[in-house]
């Protein structure tokens, strides 16, 4: 089934009523996603584009046996939200919300251990684009027409940035299985490692295309764990090569504050771990299609 | 975001931190009188710029009388400050501080800063303080002492004492060091910093631990709970062109180049400008329009961009997700008419209603150059640039 997310999976979204919540609600549905309700604290019992609106994520879970949340709140109440998610025993929540403090991610993060291994939320994002398994379900903020159903799985921090790759992709006739957005934050609910362990196990994915870019240790940690373990290729992109040290570039995580963190010594940590460069952003496409040539030819 | 060194020693003070008795200065005449007022025989004088290395760089005096103190102020005032830090423009110096000298016995490092990988808070202590946590870490890399806290239950006593006796202070410092830390930790938990580092932290020679210097920095994301963070905002320190954008909801970080950019998302904004620098181009900015743009955040990101006056060519790149071709069209054109673009104007647009953007680009009858791909965006940007600037040479 690719990897998180398919066209049977029923999701609820939290921030169902507002503006954003609803925008992409409607969205979600024409793509294919099962949406199956949405929670709005105070307008429980209400119905909002033909689906049930319940107080708490419980209600929801109890009611309409969800298993994945999709997150439209507010900053200041989206750690909130999510750990509600975590709670009502959601298996999977994607929080697209951009501007979390660090200190409720970090909470979050240790909230979400209170639950055993095999019982705990997988959580996606902040500040992500979220997930897409192109032809059958949507979670998330991207737009759907850019991807190619196929065998490739992309994970990357930027949302217009994955959707470059997925595009150059598709004109090449590349498709993609599972497109997951972790977001920009400095705390982040899955790292590229998390996602590299699901797409080496899914039967459906035969490369993945990582995008990462400057600050923090992730890519790098994703690279020497590719090394040791992933049998599939791993192929990927750094960016930010001309971006200053010390000065935060938009996401809040993208900032060079240690060694190890700029784009290119990550490129060169990850090139050691063996790892297929992408050498610029015009040439993913490229890049993807003579690297699924090679695995042919040696297969 | 960034304070002064003399609001961080405020906000440590009422904590319970020791500081040097100081105040502020705006002139050399309330710089003196801050000298009575503060008592003593020896002063620093220290210029208030958002940067650390400010002694190598003159920002810092130590005077022994009015007229020193009044000459060090006379020529600290009004410049900037160009630290290894501030980059080639320096940082305008319009507040001074006046501190009591402090007698030195030992300079020891604290910091506190937010570690992504164990996703806590990290604190760092050297006993080897007073040069910077670079340099520490090159020379003397077994001084360091890194101790994490676990968010759920904050820090414990027995964390900051572990590090008072790691740095091997005196039995009867212990104390003063394990309170000192733990509220340091306290501040930076209550107000959100992202870091917040004290080098050095002293111990006097009638047996005091003062914070000597402080440099705190905090979470943007956490501002709209923290009001008296936010009062701290000193515009003055920060590139006149960021604080255009930020004012306008635009994330702009200015750089020295003279391709300007007005891209959505941080990802592809990072990497355009990657690109124009394969092509042999030097980005001015980077600048993310964000999602839902509307012709008129189009039009304000054109202005923020030409607000800079090195840029001799513009890039724009829309990969439209949430985002509408036809709209970043419409606010094209309308930058065009009412903001006046007098250097040459590239523009690749992707995704939602890109027929329809490309359309009202090219009904507009105005000098816009298509491009289709991101390779071919930077390519006629960088074409562009070299043919204007060639132009104008001649």
């Amino acid at each position: 089934m690719a990897i998180l997310l398919n066209r049977g999976t029923r999701v609820i979204v939290q921030g169902f009523t507002g503006k954003i919540g609803s925008f992409h609600a409607e969205d979600m549905k024409r793509y294919g996603t099962k949406l199956v309700g949405g929670v709005t604290p105070g307008k429980g019992g209400q119905k909002h584009l033909g689906l049930p609106v319940f107080n708490t994520v419980k209600g929801a879970v109890r009611e309409t046996r969800a298993e994945a949340s999709i997150v439209f709140v507010p900053p200041p109440f989206a750690a909130d939200s999510i750990m509600e998610a975590a709670d009502a025993g959601i298996k999977l929540c994607v929080c697209i919300t951009d501007g979390i403090p660090s200190q409720d991610m970090m909470q979050v993060k240790r909230y979400m251990l209170r639950y055993r291994f095999e019982d705990r939320m997988r959580l996606i994002g902040p500040n992500c684009a979220g997930v897409i398994t192109p032809g059958q379900a949507l979670m998330g903020i991207m737009p759907g027409s850019i991807y190619l159903p196929g065998r490739v799985g992309i994970v990357g921090r930027s949302g217009t940035l994955g959707y470059e790759a997925a595009s150059q992709m598709k004109a090449l006739g590349i498709g993609v299985s599972t497109s997951v957005g972790i977001g920009g934050d400095p705390i982040n609910g899955s790292s590229f490692k998390d996602m590299l362990k699901l797409f080496e196990q899914d039967d459906e994915t035969d490369a993945v295309v990582m995008i990462g870019e400057i600050g923090g240790p992730q890519e790098a940690e994703a690279a020497i764990w590719a090394r040791d373990n992933m049998r599939k290729p791993l192929i990927a992109y750094i960016a930010g090569l001309s971006a200053p040290k010390g000065r935060r570039m938009g996401h809040a995580g993208a900032i060079i504050s240690a060694f190890g963190e700029s784009a290119q010594e990550k490129v060169e940590i990850l090139k050691e771990a063996g790892v297929v460069i992408v050498p610029t952003p015009s040439s993913f496409g490229e890049v993807v299609a003579d690297t699924l040539a090679g695995m042919k030819k040696a297969a | 975001m960034d304070i002064h060194e003399y609001q961080a020693k405020e906000l440590l003070a009422r904590h319970g931190i020791h500081v040097p008795r100081g105040g502020l200065a705006y002139s050399p005449e309330q710089a003196t009188y801050r000298a009575r007022e503060i008592g003593g025989g020896k002063w620093v004088l220290k210029a208030q710029v958002h940067s650390g290395a400010r002694g190598k760089a003159g920002g810092i005096k130590l005077c022994a009388n009015d007229e020193e103190i009044s000459n060090a102020a006379e020529a600290m005032l009004g410049r900037k400050l160009v630290t290894q830090q501030t980059g080639p423009r320096g940082k305008l110096i319009s507040r001074l501080y006046l501190e009591e000298a402090v007698d030195i016995a030992q300079e020891l490092y604290v910091g506190f800063v937010l570690d992504r990988k164990e996703e806590r808070v990290m604190i760092v202590a050297s006993a080897a303080g007073g040069m910077e946590i670079e340099d520490i870490v090159e020379r003397a890399p077994d001084s360091i002492i890194r101790t994490t806290v676990d968010p759920g239950v904050g820090m414990q006593r027995f964390q900051a004492r572990e590090i008072a006796f790691g740095l091997g202070l005196d039995q009867n410092l212990i104390g003063k060091a394990t309170e000192t830390i733990f509220s340091c930790y306290q501040v930076f938990r209550d107000y959100d910093a992202s870091m917040l580092e004290i080098n050095p932290l002293v111990v006097t020679r009638d047996g005091n631990l003062v914070a000597l210097d402080a440099k705190m920095s905090f979470d943007e994301n956490a501002l709209f709970r923290r009001p008296e963070i936010s009062e701290l905002r000193d515009k003055s320190q920060e590139d006149p062109r960021e604080t255009f954008a930020s004012d306008r909801g635009l994330s702009y970080v200015g750089l020295d180049g003279n391709i300007g950019c007005i891209i959505n998302g941080a990802g592809l904004a990072m990497a355009t400008m990657d690109m124009i620098k394969i092509a042999g181009g030097e980005p001015a900015n980077f600048l993310d329009i964000g999602g839902g743009a509307s012709p008129e955040r189009v039009a304000k990101s054109f202005r923020a961009v030409l607000g800079d006056k090195n840029v001799e060519t513009i890039l724009v790149n829309i990969f439209a997700g949430i985002n509408r071709c036809d709209w970043v069209a419409e606010g094209v054109v309308k930058a065009i008419r009412e903001v006046g673009v007098n250097v040459p104007l590239v523009v690749r647009l992707a995704g939602t209603k890109v027929e329809e953007g490309r359309r009202i680009l090219a009904d507009s009858g105005e000098a816009v150059i298509v491009a289709e791909t991101l390779a071919e965006a930077a390519e006629k940007a960088v074409a562009a640039w070299r043919s204007a600037t060639l132009k104008k040479a001649s």
